[in-house]
């Protein structure tokens, strides 16, 4: 049955290169994928495969050499840096490896950070908070700092920064790297639950493949180039 | 009110670095402060002087005297409204470290050209009274602990013997930076016993007081006096209070450009200090920001915390700099009064203070801001794990 859900990431003809020196490094050659809405993605490959500066791609924290990428229709292959900075703040979520959390700032104060970018009143920005941490069921931890916190905990506090501000894509990289195996889980179940309970997109890179099992899909890419054989297909 | 929390926050995330910054700020305001009073003590006699009062002296050097017939001929210019004369007597009190400036002065013109010394009519009246009395400031009389109606006997120096004083007057300053370490008795005293022991050095002063109507007629009053005494065996230069008294200045003015020069060393010294500490700051923290930038918040954002993060850190320095000078001010004027008598700390010296520590704050955070801008957001993230 074909999929009839709208297309939220469109990745058109992109190349990415760094400048080593006098070398040009081709890091990404002609990527060309759809990610619809709803989608659980995960981005696989070896080290220096290209998957992460893919992620930055699409989340707006890196420029493409050429190609399009548009995000819910935006094409943010075009936009000034500023004009990045202010779509990153209402269209993307970023869940990292080692949760980036700002230490001297309380989970509750971690969480209202990127709400401060947007015209909500203080008691909007709390309600909103208070319900980004009780979905990760961490409102009994909002005065706690980060260093007070476990590192799945912690995790969570990222996930609900990354989701208070209700961003177009979430974007994950490595989300379970720095993390036991049980705490991983529980990152994983959280992640699928946004996907499934709340429709949220999300595009994960990573290494563990028990963390790919969790994607609907899984891309892999070597030496970046992305291969057309999807290993995984997860129907919904 | 968010973006100020981080701003504390982050200011003593690392208390010791934070502390001994702040602690070097403020040493560094508190050194800058007394050196730029102690550079306004300098100028303490400059400042108080009035624009309506010229000095005429002899014109080849203070130390030479001039005729007290002069004092008649200068009263006849026109725009004079009176003369007096002084001398310097130059007394010692016990030791001479008991140092403070005593002066020979025709006291009742003095009073009258002198308004900024402040003295009760009584005591005034029992000056004017008795040929050996004296008017000591308030402050030379505190030190010494003197009291109305105590004796006390001054070395001469210049004048040889031991010249005894009744204190009649104390007076006080009607300013804050009005001398009130000064010893007055009358002339009259001091030429009648010259009169007698040393003939050929009586009848004369070391320069009159010259009041004029306004300041505009200043400079010509003053070029009228000196035509008055032009190839006599006694030529004058009259010149305002203020250019008497720096001339005086002159005779230091190296000393004066080394102090002021040091005073911008200290605050040179401390800023590179606090750049050193907020390039450390912004280094350790490079990923934060990069953080802070994926999720929205624009480079100009973030180097407005790194700016406030400098600018909290200098202006603690700065307030415990500037509230430490009062208290230090006043011991150092106090232990050193005998040279500088007015040793107060000037609204400008702070305002100079609160210009030093925002100079200090803006000029280290230039560079941690402008790396903190520039830097792309997945070269800060990789500085991550």
């Amino acid at each position: 049955m074909a999929d009839t859900r709208p297309i939220i990431v469109e990745i058109r003809n992109v190349f990415k290169s760094y400048r080593r020196g006098s070398q040009v490094v081709p890091v990404l050659q002609d990527i060309t994928f759809d990610i619809p809405e709803g989608e659980f993605l995960a981005l696989m490959g070896p080290s220096g495969s290209g998957k992460s500066t893919l992620l930055n791609l699409i989340a707006g924290i890196d420029k493409a050499d050429s190609g399009a990428i548009r995000v819910g229709g935006v094409d943010i292959t075009t936009l000034s840096e500023t004009e990045l900075a202010a779509w990153r703040a209402t269209s993307v979520g970023f869940i990292f490896q080692f949760y980036n959390l700002i230490p001297v700032l309380t989970a509750f104060e971690n969480v209202e950070l990127p709400l401060l970018l947007t015209g909500l009143s203080r008691r909007q920005r709390r309600e909103h908070v208070a319900t980004a941490l009780a979905a990760v069921s961490l409102s009994d931890r909002v005065d706690h700092y980060p260093s007070q916190l476990s590192g799945g905990q912690q995790q969570r506090v990222a996930i609900a920064r990354a989701v208070v501000t209700d961003p177009t894509i979430l974007v994950a990289d490595e989300p379970t790297g720095d993390l036991d195996r049980r705490s991983a889980e529980e990152i994983l179940e959280l992640m699928e639950r946004l996907v499934h309970e709340v429709g949220k997109t999300i595009i994960m890179v990573t290494h563990d493949p028990r963390a790919a099992g969790k994607a609907h899909i899984i891309k892999q890419l070597e030496k970046g180039v992305l291969n057309d054989h999807v290993l995984s297909q997860n129907p919904l | 009110m968010f973006s100020l929390k981080i701003l504390f926050k982050n200011a003593f995330r690392h208390k010791l670095r934070t502390t001994l910054t702040v602690l070097g700020i403020t040493i560094a305001i508190l050194a800058f402060g007394m050196l730029r009073t102690v550079v306004g003590a300098w100028y303490a006699g400059v400042e108080a002087s009035s624009a309506t009062r010229l000095i005429t002296r002899n014109a080849v050097s203070l130390v030479f005297f001039l005729p007290i017939s002069y004092k008649e001929q200068i009263r006849q210019v026109p725009g004079v409204t009176a003369v007096g004369y002084s001398d310097w007597f130059g007394g010692v009190y016990i030791d001479e470290k008991n140092f403070f400036p005593s002066f020979a002065t025709e006291a009742r013109t003095a009073m009258e050209l002198f308004p900024e010394f402040l003295v009760p009519n009584d005591q005034k009246n029992a000056f004017f009274r008795d040929r050996k009395a004296a008017v000591v400031g308030r402050k030379t009389a505190e030190r010494f602990g003197w009291k109305l109606g105590d004796t006390v006997t001054l070395r001469g120096t210049i004048f040889p013997g031991n010249w005894d004083f009744t204190i009649r007057a104390i007076y006080r300053g009607a300013q804050k930076g009005t001398d009130e370490t000064q010893f007055f008795f009358h002339w009259d005293y001091l030429n009648e016993s010259l009169r007698k022991t040393a003939p050929y050095r009586a009848d004369r002063v070391g320069w009159f007081l010259v009041g004029v109507k306004s300041p505009d007629m200043a400079a010509d009053v003053a070029v009228a006096i000196d035509r008055l005494f032009k190839n006599s065996l006694a030529e004058t230069v009259t010149e305002t209070e203020k250019a008497f008294q720096l001339s005086f200045i002159s005779m230091t003015e190296a000393i004066i450009v080394v102090i002021r020069l040091v005073s911008y060393i200290v605050i040179f010294i401390i800023m590179a200090v606090m750049a050193n500490t907020m390039a450390m700051t912004v280094r350790e923290r490079i990923g934060e920001y990069a953080v802070m930038k994926t999720l929205g918040f624009g480079g100009w954002h973030i180097g407005g915390l790194i700016f406030g993060e400098s600018l909290v850190i200098a202006a603690i320095g700065s307030a415990f700099g500037i509230g430490l000078t009062f208290p230090a001010a006043q011991a150092f004027g106090d232990y050193l009064s005998q040279y500088f008598p007015v040793f107060n700390v000037a609204r400008s010296t702070i305002y100079m203070d609160m210009a030093a520590g925002l100079t200090i704050a803006v000029v280290s955070a230039l560079f941690p801001v402008w790396r903190t801008v520039r830097i792309r957001i997945a070269d800060g993230l990789r500085r991550i794990g």
